[in-house]
């Protein structure tokens, strides 16, 4: 009805009708509603990792600012963290990353064996690198290292144990996409699931490096 | 949400109403859970304001018998009397309530929840399970805060700022479980803030009627949407830094304690998040204050794209002026400056803002309703607030003001004036959200006592700040440079508990008009945005079929048009036929 209307003004009064039209905001009759360019989920997700990196980023402000402000780093009396068992983590983790692609390139192509076998692969190397980083927890512990010896222990059992959690979560997240694609709930047209399950946990291994970067190497 | 699911819902909601529970309590309805943040916050509103009543009296008349509360039990009180620990604690409660617990669930939760989607012609809101969780967690929330009344020790006494070491340790302020739960209180209130920031911005973006471009948004969605943006980026520095105060107090770590610590960084952190924080608070007002001036001077808002892009402006400089809270932390005088440049730089968004309101006013048809006075009353309060944070944010007068009544009576004029507009929203948005007109006589009667209470409170702080009345004093009679300010508190007091007297007319029109009001029709105001052509109030979907939008919210006074305003979805060839 409202392009009826407007094709009739238009046609009658030519141009110019057409541009007073628009000068108080009525213009051309409006597009039909059309899908999102981004899903609902997917958005949502978006700016919720978007809320996740202003939380690490309060919490690696505040290392910054108390590590640069230290004299000597790390301090004398206290453990040194192990670099290269967690240079070994790191590259444990970068992988799951890569096999969480595969997953969902699998998940595209519809290809459920293909698809249950990298997420089971992601979950893998995912609870390995808990594994090392929890023996390498009691380890420190042992060597006196706790949460109470100073900044040093602080900032170090803040920062990896809140991305710890985050992988743990993750890694639940990654544990239920994998049951419910054996059961084969991804085989028809919706990948979204395995997706978001994906973006989720790229941004759980594209943080570590930083954070490997900034406490262990720095 | 798939068509059949949401057809499916209007169904539902159009016959028989659901059962108790899922309709009122554990409702996913976005109009009801707005209704939901909004008594949440007016009741809130009651315990903060009560609080504020109890500074009042201490400053009045220190050290003497509060009638009435000789029943509070020792340590709280002593037959009625306010000792220094209790008056930290009123103070800081009276913050932390008014601002978590009334001005964000009110504003952002209640009508940012009742409006956006409605106000889009969207039938609800993206994710509406998420949002029932966003209102439940933030009621849990406000149990926590409130709890911390009734631990040992009493609540909170560290100021609603939280300055570390003097929260970091319990000794400091004698107060262990209550600052562990204003904490945890927050921490979850983060939570709440975070799914709804993300069911904001979700929904302005992916769902708006065909035809309801971004420039066609009414300016209250724009508010929003900034603010749902603010809020998503801003909190979670807050949660960090609350995070790791935490850990300072119970795990006996260091970050903000000055053995090894840096007790700055937690003022760093805090107004990182806090500046952002302010306008949170602040857009939405503005959002609709320009929405309701517009409707009542039955004029186009003066300068629409300039209006959001200033709140845009406002929102990214958020960012940088935090420094400005601490110009007296003993940081580097250059940053110092570098700060208050960027803080002087926000008052032109302000001032366009400012100035546009008055052009939407200038030349218009005004009708003096409830709504307007309300709204004007933000603006004037908003103006000599602003001013007032020009003085504040140059840094020589900061030297000399800072932490003084001045800055008091600054930040009253800008956030407890929101108040102006959150009645102006409530007497606006009332007949939509429960289908009846409030009484415009008490209306009146409630924006006058408001209006002239209000300035009597807060106006005459501005004096004792330049006379160096300290900003958190217990007993200012204690030095005797301030004992000539004595009358002046006193009056401050009286005006203060006439402020809270005049809230009555108020809450008696609003239960009364709940139950007994007039019925409202469709468009009771005449007004173009798209919750006016729902029913009042509107049916579970809100609309029968998705509107379609033709033109911008503000087309009032059209000329050519035989009414003075043009729906958003009301299809016209008229118009343009007959042109200028």
């Amino acid at each position: 009805m409202a392009r009826e209307a407007t094709a009739r003004s238009s046609s009658g009064d030519g141009v110019e009708t057409l541009a007073h039209a628009s000068a108080f905001g009525g213009g051309p009759p409006p597009p039909s509603q059309a899908e999102p360019v981004i899903s609902n989920a997917r958005l949502g997700l978006m700016m919720f990792i978007g809320a996740e990196v202003m939380f690490f980023a309060g919490l690696i402000g505040a290392f910054l600012v108390l590590r640069l402000s230290s004299e000597v780093w790390p301090p004398p009396a206290q453990p040194r963290l192990p670099v290269w068992i967690t240079g070994f983590n790191t590259v444990v983790l970068l992988c799951s990353g890569l096999a969480m692609h595969r997953a969902s390139l699998a998940a595209r192509l519809r290809d459920r064996l293909r698809l249950s076998g990298w997420l089971l692969a992601t979950a893998v190397l995912g609870a390995l690198f808990l594994c090392i980083q929890g023996y390498e927890w009691v380890r420190l512990i042992g060597f006196g290292l706790t949460m109470r010896s100073g900044l040093y222990g602080s900032t170090f059992y803040a920062l990896i144990g809140l991305h710890g959690l985050h992988v743990l979560g993750a890694l639940v997240w990654v544990g239920v996409v994998w049951f419910l694609a054996r059961q084969g709930s991804y085989a028809s047209d919706q990948a979204a699931g395995v997706e978001l399950c994906a973006m989720y946990w790229m941004f759980v291994v594209a943080l570590w490096p930083v954070l490997y970067g900034l406490v262990y190497l720095y | 949400m798939s068509e059949a699911a949401a057809s499916a819902h209007a169904d539902h909601g159009h016959h028989e109403p659901a059962g108790f529970w899922s309709h009122y309590v554990f409702s996913t309805d976005h109009k009801m859970i707005g209704r939901q943040f909004l008594f949440l916050g007016l009741f809130m509103l009651i315990i903060g304001g009560t609080l504020a009543m109890l500074i009042r009296w201490q400053l009045a008349w220190p050290e003497t018998e509060v009638p009435g509360m000789g029943w509070v039990p020792e340590p709280t009180m002593y037959e009625g009397i306010i000792p220094p620990n209790t008056y930290n604690m009123l103070f800081t409660m009276h913050a932390t309530i008014m601002i978590f617990f009334v001005v964000m669930p009110v504003m952002v939760g209640g009508f940012g929840n009742f409006l956006i989607p409605i106000m889009i012609g969207a039938k609800d809101m993206a994710f509406p399970l998420l949002n029932m969780l966003s209102f439940w967690v933030g009621a849990v929330a406000g149990v926590i805060m409130v709890a911390s009344f009734f631990v040992v020790g009493g609540a909170a006494a560290g100021g609603w700022t939280s300055y570390t070491p003097l929260t970091g340790d319990a000794v400091f302020t004698g107060v262990n479980w209550g600052i562990n739960l204003w904490v945890l209180s927050l921490f979850v209130l983060a939570f709440s803030s975070l799914m709804g920031s993300i069911n904001y911005i979700t929904t302005v973006i992916n769902m708006r009627a065909p035809g309801m471009t971004y420039f066609r948004m009414p300016l209250s969605i724009w508010s929003l949407f900034i603010t749902a943006i603010l809020l998503l980026l801003a909190l979670p520095v807050l949660t960090a830094a609350l995070g790791m105060l935490f850990f300072d107090r119970v795990f006996a770590t260091n970050f903000f304690l000055p053995a090894g610590g840096m007790p700055l960084l937690w003022q760093h952190l805090f107004w990182f998040f806090g500046h952002p924080e302010v306008y949170i608070l602040v857009l939405p007002a503005m959002g609709v204050t320009s929405d309701i001036l517009s409707v009542f001077s039955r004029k186009p808002i003066f300068g629409y794209r300039a209006m959001a892009y200033s709140m845009i402006a406002i929102a990214f400089l958020s960012w940088i002026v935090w420094g400005h809270h601490m110009f007296l932390s003993g940081m580097n005088p250059l940053l110092g400056t570098a700060f208050m440049l960027t803080t002087m730089v926000i008052a032109v968004p302000s001032a366009i803002k400012t100035f546009n309101w008055l052009g939407t006013l200038w030349g218009g048809s005004i009708r003096f309703t409830v709504p307007l006075l309300f709204a004007i009353g933000f603006v004037s309060n908003f103006v000599i607030g602003g001013l007032s944070g020009i003085f504040m944010a140059s840094t020589p007068v900061d030297i000399f003001i800072h932490d003084t009544y001045f800055i008091v009576a600054h930040f009253h004029y800008v956030v407890a004036g929101i108040i102006f507009a959150m009645f102006a929203a409530i007497y606006f948005w009332f007949p939509k959200m429960f289908g009846r007109m409030m009484n415009s006589t008490w209306g009146i009667v409630h924006f006058i006592g408001t209006y002239i209470f209000f300035n009597l409170t807060f106006f005459p702080m501005h004096f004792l700040g330049v006379g160096g009345h300290m900003r958190r004093i217990y007993n200012p009679m204690q030095y005797e440079y301030l004992e000539q300010f004595g009358d002046m508190n006193v009056f401050i007091t009286i005006s203060a508990f006439l402020l809270a007297i005049s809230q009555i007319p108020f809450i008696v029109n609003f239960v009364w008009s709940l139950f007994a009001g007039e019925k409202a029709s469709e468009n009771p105001w005449e007004a173009n945005t798209l919750e006016w052509s729902a029913p009042s109030p509107p049916p579970h979907g809100n609309f029968a079929t998705t509107p379609q939008v033709y033109r911008g919210p503000y087309e009032y006074s059209v000329p050519g048009v035989e009414e003075d305003w043009l729906p958003q979805d009301r299809p016209l060839g008229a118009a343009a036929a007959t042109g200028h």
